[in-house]
């Protein structure tokens, strides 16, 4: 039995892992259509556009996370048929990298770094204030959409610790009272 | 332009000499003015974009034209980002830290145009370069 | 107390002490009452002036000389010569290793201005977006003279001599290393830039990267002609954008100069180098999963061997280096392996780059020979603590590490005398604590994050940090008991001598630090202290793989 059944015998697809070449067939965008389509056309150009798709499935990944903002499920699914490899395999490097996200993101991201340089100076603190002003956990999104709050590794701003920020700006030695203030900053 | 010899590329090092010798620990001469202005990720998210950006305009406003405004990487004083450095000729670099673009008017006016440091803002360094 | 003279300070020190400074103090004294200055000279005990390899040192004042290695059979010479007729006793001088010509005065000491700027020689002093200013200071000459003056075995040898090591961490000999993947026999290898810098507060790859990225580049060319490589790869964490426009800049810029192509000095020698990005995982630091990482792949780590020198990116030989030991390569062609190996320890050259951070006055990057205490950094480049606050701890390498107390502060940093006490270089974070911080906590902190950060491959690391997580959780919720500490005891040596790779057998490391250092701490927040050494109650059910 095991590789025979019912007189078939199963050929394990070996070429599939070493595809090279982007595949040839149309794939079509998913039916639940959430994006327009110019974002999957972008993924697909840019992914024609390669030289090579081996070994390039975490930068296609940044590409994607790019265009859509997150990972979705659709996404991922696209990618995969794209690449010709299975879905479980997109989704097993996007779950393991944390810089990948399967949610979507709020309009702005509020950073707290949790760095030891900025944890030792009170980050934590900064952090409980943030979750409990927003009314969320890290990596979740506020119920108007307006922020996701997330808890990062070191930025590199460890003189100015401890460092919080919002989209590209940093807002350093921040101290628990002003987390108001730089919420405030935002919710106009 | 490609370099294909160690000749070409002495004679690249010899015609670009002039520009960095001048930022080496020492007197050597140099015909104009440089600011060096730490710019990496701890220098920029403490403002050092604003305050290269506050030297290149006030130095534009007040036509100082050989007076040149140059990014660099970290020198490692956190502490006190942004960092820059001046540069004149014939004088030992200074290091200034905490350079917010407020302060920017201060470095100009006193030390580029009037020749004397700024005491306050001057950063001691304590290290040694091959 | 009449005015003297002269001052003669002479170190006493425990490492002077060990060298025999106890007798050149008594000749000192002997010969000065015998030749009459008694009332004029006045020999003074001081504490260590740091700089016990040379010990012991006597420093005359206000001639502001300054003498090493002086055995008791020197007094009688410094006496005569300097304090009677004013002359220098020139074969005690420290002679500078660099120019071998000696210096007299402590602050012309390459050892005192504490800082030697090495790996990160042109950062902050040249634009680090326009090439000519990386050649106009020296640039690319390395490479120019490996690739026309040098065979590759000659390179290797350069590189062995010099002693340089691994700056991620591990501290494995780094021509050594490369010396094993050119002897692999295949068409392709390659060599690979570690740029993840994922210890939380290590940010000194991050500055050479946007600072000096064209060293990194000219060096991995050279490794790449020494082993036997055309192609390279930089990997590196998609959190440092900026670096990552620096980098491109520079390689697109060292292409245009046909320093990186074909035919690279108009030798048989094709060299380029791609970008891959990291995606936030701690783990990748580790070789094998980085590679599994440059495949597009979860960057879990293999079992070694075999070594990725042997079977590594895409099963060729591949060579992979930190970023920090790449910016060493140039300089060490350049100048030579003798002038490198004359700087630090015995079994550790040149110099490290540290992150200082954490509750110190001056926060920041900072180089230093090796062999320079943790008291020097902290204390003379770090300024002390923040507030006047009193010093707690040090942690060194990161979560892998360790924290050291008061009584290590004296430790040289080299790699193994860091091992020694209990901590390690790692890739040289450095986080101060003051007496406000718990240590309970700041262990939890880091478990918390080796936590996170395991890539589930191996069972011990993936559920051993998640219980011993809880466990410290309860304990800092005091509701602890002295079974919680027995079974975190038991688990922190389980998972270290259970897990795959580096990540795992180092997670336990703050805990069992902090639990020898601390261990008072971790009692005051347990229920129930009635028994006190911290043999409990608790009897294992599984004694497999038991060790405490």
């Amino acid at each position: 039995m095991g590789n025979n059944v019912s007189g078939f015998k199963i050929i394990y697809r070996k070429e599939v892992r070493i595809m090279t070449k982007p595949q040839t067939i149309s794939v079509t965008a998913p039916a639940e259509e959430e994006f327009p389509k110019e974002k999957y056309d972008e993924l697909e150009q840019f992914i024609d556009g390669m030289e090579t798709t081996k070994g390039a499935l975490i930068e296609i990944l940044h590409k994607a996370q790019g265009i859509f903002g997150y990972l979705p499920r659709d996404v991922q699914l696209f990618i995969a048929r794209k690449l010709g490899i299975p879905g479980a395999e997109v989704f097993g490097v996007v779950s393991f990298y944390s810089y990948f996200t399967t949610k979507p993101r709020g309009k702005h991201t509020i950073s707290v770094c949790m760095g030891t340089a900025c944890y030792v100076r009170g980050a934590d603190k900064i952090l409980e204030k943030m979750k409990e002003k927003l009314g969320i956990e890290s990596n979740e999104i506020t119920e108007d959409g307006l922020f996701t709050l997330k808890d990062v590794r070191c930025i590199g701003a460890c003189g100015l610790a401890p460092v919080v920020m919002v989209d590209d700006k940093v807002f350093g030695r921040v101290k628990v009272e002003e987390v108001d203030d730089i919420l405030n900053q935002y919710r106009k | 332009m490609q370099i294909k010899s160690l000749e070409e590329l002495r004679k690249i090092k010899e015609d670009y000499k002039d520009k960095v010798k001048l930022r080496s620990q020492n007197e050597e001469a140099g015909d104009h003015t440089e600011i060096l202005v730490g710019m990496a990720t701890c220098g920029i998210s403490s403002g050092a974009r604003e305050t290269f950006q506050a030297f290149v305009e006030e130095l534009s406003k007040e036509k100082m034209d050989d007076t040149k405004v140059i990014t660099v990487g970290c020198v490692g004083y956190c502490h006190s980002e942004p960092t820059v450095q001046v540069i004149i000729k014939g004088q030992k670099p200074v290091l200034y830290g905490n350079v917010k673009k407020e302060r920017v008017h201060e470095i100009i006016e006193k030390h580029i145009k009037g020749g004397q440091p700024v005491e306050r803002l001057i950063l001691s360094t304590d290290f040694e370069t091959i | 107390m009449e005015k003297m003279r002269m001052n003669v300070l002479i170190c006493s020190g425990t490492g002077c002490m060990a060298s025999e400074s106890e007798k050149v103090i008594k000749n000192l004294e002997a010969i000065i009452k015998a030749r009459g200055f008694a009332n004029e000279v006045e020999v003074v005990k001081t504490g260590c002036f740091g700089f016990c390899e040379q010990g012991p040192i006597v420093k005359i004042e206000p001639d502001n000389v300054f003498y090493v290695r002086v055995g008791p059979k020197d007094a009688k010479e410094i006496v005569d010569e300097h304090i009677v007729k004013g002359r220098r006793v020139e074969r005690l001088l420290y002679k500078d290793p660099k120019e071998n010509k000696p210096i007299s005065r402590q602050e012309d000491m390459q050892f005192y201005k504490k800082q030697l700027r090495v790996a990160l020689r042109n950062c902050g002093f040249i634009n680090p977006e326009d090439i000519y200013e990386y050649i106009a200071a020296g640039g690319y000459e390395a490479l120019g003279k490996a690739l026309l003056e040098m065979t590759r075995d000659e390179v290797i040898e350069e590189i062995k001599a010099s002693g340089l090591r691994g700056r991620g961490g591990g501290g494995f000999p780094t021509g050594l290393k490369w010396e094993i993947t050119k002897k692999q026999e295949s068409e392709v290898k390659f060599i690979i830039c570690n740029a993840d810098e994922g210890d939380p507060g290590a940010f000194m790859d991050r500055s050479i990267l946007e600072g000096d990225p064209h060293s990194v580049i000219e060096a991995m060319a050279i490794g790449a002609y020494a082993i036997g490589a055309d192609k390279g790869i930089i990997y590196i964490r998609a959190e440092y954008p900026l670096a990552i426009s620096r980098l491109t800049t520079a390689l697109k810029q060292a292409r245009e100069a046909g320093l990186l192509g074909k035919r690279i000095f108009d030798t048989d020698f094709n060299f380029d180098i791609d970008i891959k990005y990291g995606a936030g995982a701690f783990v990748c630091g580790e070789e094998t999963a980085l590679i599994n990482s440059c495949e597009g792949k979860r960057g879990e780590p293999n079992y070694k061997p075999p070594y990725p020198a042997q079977e590594g990116y895409w099963g060729h030989p591949t060579c992979v280096n930190n970023v920090e030991t790449f910016a060493n390569i140039p300089v060490i062609i350049t100048k030579g392996a003798q002038w490198f190996a004359s700087i630090g320890t015995e079994k550790s050259k040149g110099t490290k780059v540290f992150a200082l951070a954490g509750k110190i006055n001056n926060v920041g990057l900072v180089e230093v020979p090796m062999g320079v205490t943790l008291r020097e950094i902290i204390y003379g480049i770090g300024g002390g603590i923040q507030g006047g606050r009193k010093f707690k701890a040090i942690q060194t390498g990161g979560p892998s590490g360790g924290v050291l107390t008061e009584k290590d502060l004296d430790a040289q940093i080299d790699y193994d005398s860091l091992l020694a006490v209990g901590s390690m270089m790692g890739s040289g974070g450095m986080i101060v604590m003051d007496e406000t911080d718990n240590m309970v906590d700041i262990a939890k902190f880091y478990l918390e994050f080796t936590m996170d950060e395991s890539c589930g491959r191996c069972t011990p690391c993936r559920i051993g940090t998640k219980r011993m997580y809880e466990l410290l959780n309860k304990i800092t919720s005091k509701k602890g008991t002295m079974a919680d500490i027995d079974a975190l005891k038991q688990l922190a040596y389980m998972i270290k001598d259970g897990s795959l790779c580096g990540l795992g057998q180092t997670a336990p490391n703050p805990v069992i630090s902090t639990m020898k250092h601390f261990w008072n701490e971790y009692m005051d927040i347990i229920k129930d202290v009635d028994h006190p050494q911290g043999e409990g109650r608790y009897v294992p059910k599984n004694k497999i793989g038991m060790k405490s």
